[in-house]
């Protein structure tokens, strides 16, 4: 039987798991700062020192926030659960074992649609998310003789999801990695920041031949910090595993490291026995009860999610899917829009400037929305008197705009006027520009009037010079014309 | 209950214990003990019994997620084996 060696009679199975931290104020069992970027061993309390008779409690808003996810990946709800501890030794992990869940995760049976480049979608399951503690961080590079260990991180909420077999491409995991994150940061459960280790994401590689329905043997790769590193990896792994069955050899299940500088996996040091973690219920947590009515005040707290809001948009404002999804994909940006909304005249237009010039503006300065000098009120103000041809919008973008920001005014018509913004609609001043443009010109209008219609726009824009901008060039078009008849 | 020296150094490993070669045959006669101690356990008829894991029947013993930072680095770092002004120090682990 010739197997080949090409990749293309076989594919890539594979499911994830991706530790996301939470962005609670607390660790999920002490009151010490989760925070990221603390002097070493600041962040610490007797629970995460693990001293002696101290007693880990629940932070009820590390259960919330997993619930707002769980709700978010479509998964059912496990009302009553509770935690174990998985027993290991590392010198991060002061208590010899770590709290986690395992045979009663706090959400279970979900899934995620993930939109792929083609425009197909594709469905991903969620076995489940269960909560847990993380560990602390060991350096090791640091001192000749000995590591160091920092415990600020140990005891920071993590959640982990885990997914089913059922990504088949490096891209199917980018794109799911890419909408949890999304999701993660819209519901405020995370800030999702792959650089700083918020989330992370180990990969469970096998590879079988096309049409076959059984599963190969399957390979870990750890500790994915990006999202390209993740698609590397799995490429990588997936022609690596097909040159060993295609030279006839069999996978061994391993855990792999992958090596960035590299971009090969390698087979982490393993001591020869399996690991045995002897699970069992930590006796010093109570189980978590999640009432139905709890479950009902969470669910009604949830915000629209991001494919809601912008099939929404595209419904409501007939505006395009990638403008649509910027509001879906910036909460404040949203909140911004939501607010201006009721003041202005043209919605369409309200669009057209938040996702034109004011994201440009937003994105030279490097800051949010949030952050902008001018308020969702005054927007609306300027971009309605552009919408009724009384200010052009190049000059309500260069000018008007940076003086709404330095000056402390609420009235944005009379700030127009008062720095002399607003177009003249005299058209005494008009024709005086259009008399002097067509002079300086008279040449180009002898060849107008020979049919040349093309030097039209010249006379436009030297009256738009003359009259520093402030008049509005339709106007100016038609009393050329009129003039030129 | 008849625990082999395989067993014996598995268990030692689990729980980070160093033994001496020459302990194996004198811990095989008093583990087996102790397991054959603990196996009067299984002659009690547990069907139908729930693994009691909780000493009450508390749900819910949670709190608010607010900060409250109780010791100082140096008061945490003050019983540790080995440390500096910011870090606990431990044996260099190899393992990369």
């Amino acid at each position: 039987m010739s197997l080949g060696t090409s990749e293309n009679n076989y594919e890539l199975v594979s499911g994830l798991e991706i530790h996301v931290q939470l962005n609670t104020n607390t660790k999920i069992f002490s009151a010490d700062s989760a925070s990221f970027g603390a002097l070493p061993n600041q962040n610490i309390s007797t629970v995460s020192l693990a001293l002696p008779g101290s007693l880990p409690k629940l932070n009820k808003e590390v259960v919330a926030k997993a619930v707002r996810i769980g709700l978010a990946l479509n998964c059912t709800i496990n009302q009553i659960n509770h935690f174990d501890r998985k027993n290991y030794f590392y010198a991060d992990l002061p208590k010899g074992y770590q709290i986690t869940q395992d045979s009663q995760p706090i959400c279970i049976n979900g899934f995620l649609e993930v939109e792929l480049a083609d425009g197909s979608t594709k469905k991903i399951g969620i076995n489940r998310i269960h909560l847990e503690e993380d560990a602390g961080k060991s350096i090791h590079d640091q001192d000749e003789n000995y590591s160091l260990v920092d415990l600020n991180r140990a005891g920071v909420p993590l959640i982990e999801i885990v997914t089913e077999p059922d990504i088949r491409s490096a891209e199917e995991a980018s794109a799911l990695l890419t909408e949890i994150r999304k999701l993660v940061r819209h519901l405020n459960v995370s800030d999702g920041n792959m650089e700083e280790g918020s989330l992370r994401c180990d990969a469970n590689i096998s590879i079988r031949p096309k049409n076959a329905t059984d599963f190969g043997t399957r390979c870990e790769v750890k500790n994915l910090n990006s999202m390209r590193n993740v698609r590397r990896a799995m490429d990588f792994e997936f022609s690596r595993q097909v040159e060993v069955v295609s030279a006839g050899g069999k996978i061994i299940q391993s855990t792999l490291n992958f090596d960035a500088d590299k971009g090969t996996t390698s087979p982490m040091r393993t001591k020869e026995e399996a690991n045995d973690y002897r699970y069992f219920a930590d006796p010093d947590l109570p189980p978590v009860s999640i009432s139905d009515a709890w479950l009902a005040e969470i669910k009604s707290l949830m915000p629209a999610l991001p494919n809601e809001i912008w099939r929404q948009m595209v419904a409501d404002f007939g505006i395009s899917k990638a403008d649509a999804a910027l509001f879906a994909e910036d909460l404040s940006l949203l909140a911004y829009f939501n607010r201006a909304l009721p003041n202005v005249k043209n919605k369409k237009s309200l669009i057209n400037w938040l996702v034109g010039p004011v994201r440009a503006i937003l994105s030279e300065r490097g800051i949010s929305i949030a952050n902008f000098g001018v308020k969702p009120e005054q927007l609306a103000e300027a971009l309605n008197l552009v919408d009724e041809k009384k200010l052009t919008q190049q000059i309500a973008i260069q000018q008007l705009l940076p003086a709404i920001e330095n000056h402390d005014t609420e009235d944005v018509v009379k700030l127009a006027e008062s720095l002399n913004l607003l177009i003249s609609t005299n058209s005494d001043d008009l024709d005086g520009y259009i008399d002097e443009a067509l002079q300086k010109y008279s040449q180009q209008v002898e060849a107008y009037k020979k049919g040349k219609k093309g030097v039209l726009g010249l006379f436009v824009g030297e009256v738009m010079k003359l009259a520093k901008g402030k008049a509005d060039a339709k106007k100016i078009n038609e009393l050329i014309l009129e003039k030129l008849k | 209950m008849n625990l082999d020296s395989k067993t014996i150094y598995k268990i030692a490993d689990l729980a980070r214990i160093h033994i001496e070669e020459e302990d194996v045959e004198q811990l095989i006669p008093e583990m087996n003990k102790i397991l054959s101690f603990m196996e009067k356990l299984n002659e009690l008829d547990t069907t139908n019994v729930e693994p009691l894991v909780y000493m009450n029947d508390a749900t819910n013993v949670w709190r608010e997620d607010e900060i409250k930072q109780e010791i100082s680095t140096t008061d945490g770092l003050k019983n540790a084996a080995k440390h500096n002004e910011r870090f606990f120090m431990v044996p260099k682990i190899i393992e990369k």
